[in-house]
């Protein structure tokens, strides 16, 4: 088992997302510093890919400035190391799966232990996938975190019964992006979840406000938020982490008042 | 060729967000239960016969046999059929499905416009909405494609994102699928994507191989020597291999689009240049970085500009079942310019490229040897583009 189920532990966790290298990997690690400051329980780093199809306009913006600015994987693994000078709390990888199979599952999965990566999501890897790279995350002790989608249904029992790490549960349908109200009923998936595994579950996908972040946080044991922190950055650049610190006290206060 | 799982060898699969998972299973399904539904086939076949045109003639190039003093040549006319292109075979499939499964909206991607125009036929016949995702360089380079969309009813979206080009449609299409499941189908063109979309398309296309086997049985008494056809995602190419697979000395040769050539970074040559990777649903070769990124591939032919190929075509190649070979640019317009003087046949630029490969090919081979050339689409839609290539400004 890795670090992660620390991240919830006595807590409701919130987790911000950040694209590694958006606008450069110094502002993607002063920005990470300034989360971790303001009580950010874990922290999910974005390895930019080219067709991010699960992305919405924010976070495909995100990817394509990081790889015009010429970040490559092994800057984000040295990234990871610089960080894990002094940072404690949880990381995982959010990327997709060709990132990883082409950088070599073996080769990218030993880095990940070697530097202190908790676990990996996938957007592209679902349960009848996984196998192309769990064999790999079990042998380095690094959690391949499951997603289970509003469209799961008949699904969820059988991936929280694998779950590990933590689940991201998709608030909506579509993809990642600001969504001004989450309809669905995500009450009953998580019911359903509990009954299966006692992994915890964060949601993610359209929350921006503390008042979403503290709704979820009301039914979840985590909230995820991506694109609200990328409009931050794509806004201050170079200036974001400190405008990142403040948002980011500001939504774990909320999820702390559920 | 087909396992349980979507698999070709090692490639294909399902490489999907979560929320597509249900709409995919639902798929294959609702697909598993009509192929061997008489009803729906007597409808389909209706449809192929009475309405695209079908069967597709194997016509013989007697000129371009004689001019090029080797093989003899036929070519299997899908540009013959209605909407142009071998497009509306599978279209008619995936609309008739999509129907019985009680969807209302049709989405799909394009890259020159064929599949768009053939889905946008399928929707109108069908009482259906469409909407079409094409790359904004694409809307350009195919403007004409994209009025007959609109004329038939549909809403044809330009994508902006990455390169503005056909990987970038699919993308998008995924998007939106991703966003509204309920009441549309995600009518993917290509054998291509995640499973069951390459074996559905595949089996929906193979009746261009179907009919080629019982056409050249009765005009030559035997099975022909090779089958040239071209490849961006590899339908065309499927369908007119898929009934001679088993034929072992039946020759398949897939055209890729080499562009300005496979020693450049301007090529759409898939096997010759990539990579397996993961991508699109699908495990295949892809032409990608060191670090996988997808490459912003290039080809005069925005049909054959895409980064990867359909995963049998990658398992074919593996088990050295099919050849696939580079065809670029300025022999593809070649092509296009040889075959419209030679036979009065003006084929897509896509084509051309199967036709460019057949004109080394034929020249090489005994007179008693037989090549088909399956003729994907026709070439109206790309005379300004081969104009302005030749340095000719024409107005559409």
């Amino acid at each position: 088992m890795s670090n992660i189920y620390k991240a919830f532990e006595n807590k409701k966790a919130f987790i911000p997302f950040f694209t590694c290298g958006d606008p450069d990997l110094e502002t993607t690690e002063a920005a990470v510093r300034q989360a971790v400051k303001n009580g950010a329980a874990l922290i999910e780093l974005g390895i930019p890919f080219s067709d991010p199809t699960a992305e919405g306009p924010v976070i495909q913006g995100a990817n394509l400035r990081a790889l015009s600015g010429g970040v490559t994987t092994d800057k984000v693994f040295d990234t990871v190391r610089r960080l894990r000078k002094d940072v404690t709390v949880p990381f995982v990888f959010m990327t997709y799966s060709n990132v990883v199979f082409s950088y070599g599952a073996e080769k990218f999965l030993s880095l990940c232990a070697d530097t202190g990566i908790d676990g990996i999501i996938l957007a592209d890897l679902p349960f009848e996938e996984k196998e192309e790279f769990q064999s790999c995350c079990d042998k380095y002790g690094v959690d391949l975190i499951s997603l289970i989608a509003p469209t799961s249904e008949n699904r969820i029992a059988m991936i929280a019964k694998q779950a590990q790490g933590f689940i991201y549960v998709v608030s909506s349908l579509g993809v990642t992006g600001v969504r001004s109200e989450i309809r669905t009923d995500l009450k009953s998936i998580i019911d359903v979840i509990r009954q299966n595994t006692t992994v915890p579950c964060a949601i993610g996908f359209g929350i921006s406000t503390p008042e979403q972040a503290r709704d979820m946080a009301q039914i979840a044991d985590g909230v995820i938020v991506g694109s609200a922190i990328i409009k931050l950055i794509e806004q201050h650049g170079k200036a974001s982490p400190e405008y990142v610190g403040k948002y980011v006290k500001q939504m774990v206060e909320a999820v702390n008042e559920a | 060729m087909t396992n349980p799982n979507g698999r070709f060898g090692i490639h294909g699969g399902q490489y999907i967000p979560e929320t597509l998972m249900n709409a995919v299973i639902e798929l294959e399904q609702a697909y598993n239960h009509y192929k061997n539904d008489t009803a729906f086939n007597e409808e389909l076949t209706e449809l192929f016969n009475e309405y695209a045109g079908r069967p597709s003639r194997l016509y013989y190039a007697e000129k371009m046999t004689k001019d090029l003093g080797g093989a003899r040549i036929y070519l299997k006319r899908e540009d013959l059929n209605h909407t142009g292109s071998h497009k509306i075979n599978n279209v008619l499939g995936q609309a008739l499905l999509a129907k019985k499964m009680g969807k209302t909206r049709l989405i799909a991607e394009t890259g020159a416009g064929q599949h768009g125009v053939a889905t946008a036929t399928a929707a109108a016949l069908m009482n259906m909405e469409c909407v079409v995702f094409m790359g904004e360089e694409d809307t350009k380079r195919q403007a004409l494609n994209v009025y007959r969309m609109r004329l038939l009813g549909a809403e044809v979206i330009p994508v902006k994102s990455g390169t503005a080009t056909l990987k970038d449609a699919v993308s998008e299409a995924m998007r939106e699928w991703t966003s509204r499941i309920d009441d549309t189908h995600y009518c993917l063109g290509s054998v291509m994507g995640p499973h069951p979309f390459p074996t559905i398309v595949r089996d929906f296309q193979a009746v261009i191989s179907k009919e080629t086997k019982s056409q050249i049985l009765k005009k030559e008494g035997r099975l022909p020597n090779a089958v040239i056809a071209c490849v961006g995602g590899g339908s065309n190419a499927i369908g007119s291999f898929y009934h001679f697979i088993e034929d072992k000395n039946v020759q398949l040769i897939g055209c890729e689009a080499a562009g300005r050539g496979t020693d450049t970074f301007e090529t759409a040559a898939t096997v010759n240049t990539g990579r397996v990777g993961i991508f699109h649903g699908m495990k295949s070769y892809f032409c990608q970085d060191e670090y996988g990124q997808i490459a912003p591939v290039y080809s005069i032919s925005a049909g054959l500009d895409y980064p990867g190929i359909g995963p049998e075509h990658a398992y074919l190649h593996d088990i050295n079942r099919a050849q696939y070979v580079p065809v670029t640019d300025d022999e593809a317009v070649n092509a296009f310019e040889y075959l419209s003087r030679t036979e009065g046949i003006i084929p897509a630029i896509e084509s051309a490229h199967a036709v460019a490969h057949a004109m080394k090919l034929a020249p090489q081979m005994d007179r008693d040897k037989i090549i088909v050339v399956t003729i994907s689409g026709r070439g109206d839609k790309d005379c300004a583009a081969i104009a302005r290539y030749r340095g000719e400004n024409i107005s559409e």
